[in-house]
């Protein structure tokens, strides 16, 4: 088969229908470009697991009928918790002018219903394609090889997620390192609907996203999550992959041992685990983004590495990404040029963006964390609980003496040196995000 | 077994490969020291039995992750073939 035979072209390929690649397509379909969009599980979503949210702006940008998506809650509050051994801290935010700037949904519901959405507007979608690798002739992407055939384009958009082969095919990127990944692991836990809204102090269609911290994660660099359904909870940790190795533990442990704080086992005591699942989630951040863009080719999503892991977005930077490339595509469709001149464009959109803004302000917040993973997810929290201990007990002890205390231990059980590193880091962590 | 993760596994539907989507190079393995793919798979898809010196490999629990691949260079690590493999409905 070769590029001149009509029946195997179309203007655009996206490759995977996730919320990158199913964004991409769509905006190239408003354009009135035909545009494939191939997916290698056999639905939409049937691949996809995420420890998060989508956000209201970047679903009503792509879709303004989002509100009839199959939604389980609008997150209404946002709860952070810090764990020490036996006691919590949690600080819990909620705006009651409105339901919030996200919603809780199922991948595998949301990500189906976003591809129908795709479709009435002139999407071909292809599910049970598997793509083997990208063609490349002259130095241009120009289509992709199934098991079936040979399929071209004058722009493929890449968005295979988080492991991205294809953009490692054509040396877009190299392999991710263990460091710059984290392994989330998720257990949906069934229980009614009410039981949540009294756990969580929600109504029917408010839901709660939690972010936690603290002892049960060990040293480890990571966090848990605990996001509402509507009648089931999400619980998760994300933890990076490098850590695991180096410490030996395998990662559905950690999450037993996650779930069995007395914090965490309140919220899902007595529910039915009804699915458990794994992902990887890039970690890198702004400075392992690999190169965007090539001769006939974009990359989008995951697998361009557009995760901002301080505020857990992805969902957002992934839609929004997805609809630059297509803008793309477009562009480059009226000019007829898809090298990387015109598709260059693509990295200008990010650039002026939220994206690629926000993951610069971020850049070096997690190797600063890195190496300071013991001291601010581990030491602090227990600290913090420790003070809360302190101010909140009546004892008939006076409270002077236990301040004293407190503070004595704080500079005698860390070494000057450690505490000398940490004041460092967060400087660092500040100044870092304000300049 | 690992009755524990065996229990969350159970949860999940599979369509599985009729051929096994991850091949490791086992003269490597024999040689290979840490075994980290026995830890960091979130599947339990790697286990080691130290008597018969042999890796298995029980791909169809596959979550196709790709923690693997990321950690070992020596799996040839693909995706199961179009339509196969797990299915996530509730996640």
């Amino acid at each position: 088969m070769t590029e001149e035979n009509i029946q195997n072209k179309v203007d655009v390929i996206v490759i995977g229908a996730g919320p990158a690649g199913v964004s991409a397509a769509i905006t190239v379909a408003r354009g009135g470009k035909k545009v494939v969009l191939v997916e290698r599980a056999n639905a939409a979503g049937a691949k996809n697991m995420y420890g998060g949210v989508v956000y209201t702006h970047a679903a009503k940008e792509i879709f303004p009928n989002y509100e009839d998506a199959p939604i389980e809650r609008y997150v209404s509050k946002h709860n952070y918790v810090l764990l020490s051994k036996d006691s919590s801290t949690e600080i819990s935010y909620k705006n009651t002018n409105h339901n919030g700037n996200a919603f809780v949904t199922i991948r595998a519901k949301w990500d189906k219903w976003c591809v129908e959405q795709a479709v009435k507007e002139g999407v071909y979608f292809a599910p049970n394609t598997l793509v083997n690798e990208l063609i490349v002739k002259n130095g241009k992407v120009c289509g992709i090889r199934t098991d079936v055939e040979d399929y071209f384009a004058d722009v493929v958009i890449i968005a295979d997620g988080v492991n991205s082969l294809l953009a490692k095919q054509i040396g877009l990127r190299k392999d991710i390192k263990p460091k710059n990944v984290a392994m989330g692991v998720k257990e949906v836990i069934k229980l009614p609907c009410e039981v949540i809204n009294s756990r969580f102090a929600l109504s029917d269609n408010q839901g709660c996203a939690m972010e936690l911290a603290g002892a049960p994660l060990k040293d480890l660099f990571g966090m848990g999550i605990i996001y509402t359904n509507k009648d089931s909870v999400a619980v998760g940790i994300g933890v990076s992959l490098d850590d695991l190795k180096e410490k030996k533990l395998k990662p559905y442990e950690l999450l037993d041992e996650f779930k069995k704080h007395p914090f965490v086992a309140e919220l899902i005591e007595g529910g039915e685990v009804v699915e458990y699942s794994a992902h990887l989630i890039p970690e890198g951040g702004y400075n392992h983004i690999p190169k965007l863009y090539t001769n006939g080719a974009l990359v989008v999503g995951d697998a361009a590495g557009l995760v901002n892991n301080v505020h857990f977005e992805g969902t957002n930077l992934a839609m929004l990404s997805g609809k630059y490339a297509g803008e793309t595509a477009l562009d480059a469709l009226e000019r007829n040029d898809f090298s990387e001149n015109t598709l260059c464009l693509y990295k200008k959109k990010l650039e002026n963006s939220f994206i690629l803004k926000d993951l610069r302000t971020y850049k070096d917040v997690v190797q600063i964390l890195l190496g300071r993973t013991s001291s601010f997810l581990n030491y602090y929290p227990a600290k913090v609980n420790e003070f809360f201990e302190i101010f909140t007990t009546a004892d008939g002890v006076e409270k002077q003496g236990k301040f004293r205390k407190f503070t004595k231990d704080f500079f005698r059980k860390r070494s000057l040196a450690e505490l000398f590193k940490d004041a460092v880091a967060g400087i660092k962590l500040i100044f870092g995000v304000l300049k | 077994m690992d009755k524990k993760i065996e229990d969350k596994l159970y949860t999940l539907k599979y369509k599985t490969d009729s051929n096994c989507h991850l091949c490791p190079d086992e003269s490597k393995c024999l040689q290979c020291q840490e075994k980290t793919c026995t830890i960091i798979c979130p599947a339990n898809v790697y286990t080691y039995n130290e008597t018969e010196k042999k890796l298995t490999v029980s791909y169809e629990k596959c979550l196709e992750c790709g923690a693997c691949r990321i950690i070992c260079k020596n799996i040839n690590w693909k995706y199961p073939k179009s339509g196969k493999g797990v299915i996530f409905k509730k996640s």
